[in-house]
């Protein structure tokens, strides 16, 4: 069995305040890039899928040599190994070059019978590459993965989390899924594997290597295209302190206030 | 001459500052209300090589080197200072010891179990009525055939209740000063060994410090580490390392003033303007600035040192001292950007001036380093080879698997 897990190095979600819609635009944010936070499930999921069934897992990304750092992360918390795609053409490119990019990433190393990927980035999200990928390679999707509950006979079988409750499917493999945070928790990575993983060299695939022409990618090829960004506002909170002398007391004027004045229950 | 860190070193900086994020943080505030350690992060930690982080592989640890410790060392303490005191006695003080001093056979016994966090260590030099003065530790250990025989009680030991290993210090010639200490390793669960944890304390108080009571405590001969009557020194090339840890968590404790004072300057507004731009808070945030600069310095200077094998008490004991101080002071201003605020324990700041108090205080105050700093200077004091010196880091060494 082999699992790809793609990924994405996206700024560091604490210091996305600070980020301006120019700097956004501009694609230079300025921020400390780190492994998208929901990728680290995605990670988490690979690697396990390797512990329950055998097999290897692969981290895979595309970007420029700063992308390496979060490949590594994959790599310290216990991919078998790394891949990066990158050539100039690629930059600029929206959800459907990309995910064109990491399809030929896949087929280039041989192939998958998982791939995994996370619900979305926290910078761009959309929760459109993984759908991408899917389409690309002709392969069936699996979304909103919580768990998956079996990999045998060449199927998968995944729990779905639906906003009524969950849904247990199955699908053949070769398969992709993209999995919510409601799956795993992601581990620490041992300092001996961020020893080993920070020593690890990661092999780059460019465009001539994927057979990629500059015209299927990168801006030309663009069919989504940010005009125009704003910056939400920042949500103003109103604290009230419910007072009780036992814990039992406050539960109830909870409970009240959530039912007569909120009535969401 | 450089002075960045590399990628490995990055790495681990971000996953000991994200650990402490998610793990330490959050709980904190009730731990150290509580006075309570947490065992289960201490299993957790030992887990992911916390506890054998600059170790080579082959004795259980991560292979790193001692930029690393200082690394884990500053971050922790990012998180809470208890959490690097375990560091600095469970890695610096004692493992190290063992892997300068101890014998091949005695790092298998001891060295490795401990590198990989299966057993838990101790230092215990102090007593009630020896601190600074090392020489007047009253603990004694007689020598019966193979066997010593020791007696006394050691205080303010961090981990006394939560360790299996102790590294104790006992005259074995009471009438030759400082030249008749020995070291020995002393197991829990050996003959009159008794532990317990002492309340009450400022700061730190997530971690656990006790004493240690040894009475008619038999310690078989191959648990002397050294040779007779080298304690003294073993001691003193512990502290080298110890000191190194401090000074490092103080440079965490400083960048965590200053994180944090810059955030709350930014957000608290008075007379229609946020306060970050009164030049007098201004002037905090700027020697907060210059303080966690010059501390960092110093302090992977000495981590530098011991990578190349290079003798460092000197530079050890001015990192350490400039370091705790420096730490003690941003504290205090953080609290004052913070106003009332910072007087409560609704932010983290009151903590740190409380903890940072310790550091003045313990692994030589500030008086000592003062002393054994004008004495380097004036030429009074000089550095004499060891008979066992730390070894240097060496990447593939470190890295061998037997």
């Amino acid at each position: 069995m082999k699992y790809v897990v793609c990924l994405k190095q996206t700024p560091d979600t604490t210091e996305l305040p600070k980020i301006t819609p120019e700097q956004a635009l501009a694609g230079n944010e300025g921020a400390t890039l780190v492994l998208n936070p929901w990728d680290e499930y995605a990670v988490e999921e690979g690697i396990r899928l390797k512990e329950r069934f055998g097999g290897e897992t692969v981290a895979l990304s595309m970007g420029p040599e700063s992308v390496d750092q979060a490949l590594r992360s994959a790599l310290a918390m216990g991919c078998d190994r790394a891949v990066r795609l990158w050539d100039p053409s690629f930059a600029d490119s929206d959800y459907w070059s990309t995910a064109l990019i990491l399809a030929r990433g896949i087929e280039k190393d041989g192939g998958a019978d998982i791939i995994v990927t996370g619900k979305m980035s926290v910078d761009g999200n959309a929760a459109a590459v993984a759908h991408g990928i899917a389409c690309k390679l002709g392969i069936p999707l699996l979304t909103q993965v919580a768990r998956v509950v079996d990999v045998s006979d060449g199927r998968i079988t995944v729990e779905r989390l639906l906003d009524e409750g969950r849904e247990t499917v199955t699908a053949p493999l070769p398969v992709v899924i993209s999995v919510v945070k409601e799956i795993n928790e992601p581990r620490y990575p041992t300092f001996i594997r961020i020893r080993k993983a920070s020593r690890t060299p990661i092999p780059v695939l460019s465009a001539a290597d994927l057979n990629i022409a500059p015209e299927e990618v990168g801006q030309a090829a663009a069919r989504v295209r940010w005009t125009h960004l704003v910056k939400p506002e920042p949500k103003k909170r109103q604290v009230t302190i419910i007072e009780g002398d036992t814990p039992e007391e406050k539960a109830r004027k909870l409970l009240d206030y959530l039912m007569d004045v909120e009535k969401v229950l | 001459m450089h002075f960045w860190f590399t990628e490995e070193h990055e790495m681990l900086r971000q996953t000991v500052r994200e650990f402490a994020e998610r793990e330490i943080r959050p709980r904190i505030r009730s731990l150290d209300a509580e006075e309570r350690f947490d065992r289960d992060l201490l299993g957790r930690m030992g887990e992911m090589g916390f506890l054998g982080v600059c170790l080579p592989v082959r004795y259980g640890g991560a292979g790193m080197d001692y930029i690393s410790l200082g690394i884990v060392s500053e971050m922790l303490e990012w998180g809470d200072t208890a959490f690097r005191e375990t560091i600095s006695v469970h890695v610096a003080l004692n493992s190290l010891a063992i892997f300068q001093w101890g014998t091949e056979e005695q790092k298998r016994r001891w060295l490795v179990p401990q590198a990989r966090g299966e057993k838990i260590a101790a230092f215990a030099l102090t007593e009630p009525n020896a601190g600074s003065d090392v020489a007047a530790m009253r603990t004694r250990a007689v020598r019966q055939g193979d066997v010593y025989i020791l007696n006394g009680e050691k205080m303010w030991i961090t981990l006394a209740d939560v360790a299996d290993h102790f590294l104790i210090f006992a005259k074995t010639d009471p009438n030759a000063g400082h030249r008749g200490i020995t070291a020995f390793i002393v197991e829990r669960g050996m003959p009159g060994v008794k532990t317990g944890t002492i309340h009450g304390k400022m700061g730190a108080r997530a971690s656990n410090t006790g004493w240690i009571v040894l009475e008619d405590t038999p310690v078989p001969l191959e648990h002397r580490l050294g040779e007779e009557g080298e304690g003294f020194k073993i001691a003193m090339s512990a502290l080298d390392n110890g000191r190194y840890t401090v000074a490092a968590g103080a440079c965490g404790v400083i960048r965590a003033c200053l994180e944090e004072s810059i955030t709350y300057a930014k957000q608290r507004v008075a007379f229609g303007r946020p306060i970050a731009e009164f030049q007098l808070v201004q002037q905090m945030i700027a020697h907060m600035q210059q303080r966690l600069e010059i501390a960092t310095l110093l302090t992977y200077r000495v981590g530098w040192m011991k990578n190349q094998g290079m003798r460092n008490t000197r530079e050890t004991s001015l990192a350490k001292w400039y370091a705790t101080e420096a730490a003690l002071a941003s504290a205090n201003d953080a609290i004052q950007i913070h106003g009332a605020y910072g007087y409560v324990n609704e932010y983290n700041v009151e903590r740190y001036l409380r903890n940072a108090k310790g550091a003045v205080i313990y692994e030589g105050t500030s008086q000592i380093h003062t002393l054994l700093q004008a004495q380097y200077a004036l030429g009074y004091r000089q550095d004499k080879p060891l008979r066992c010196e730390l070894p240097p880091y060496d990447p593939e060494e470190w890295a061998r698997e037997a």
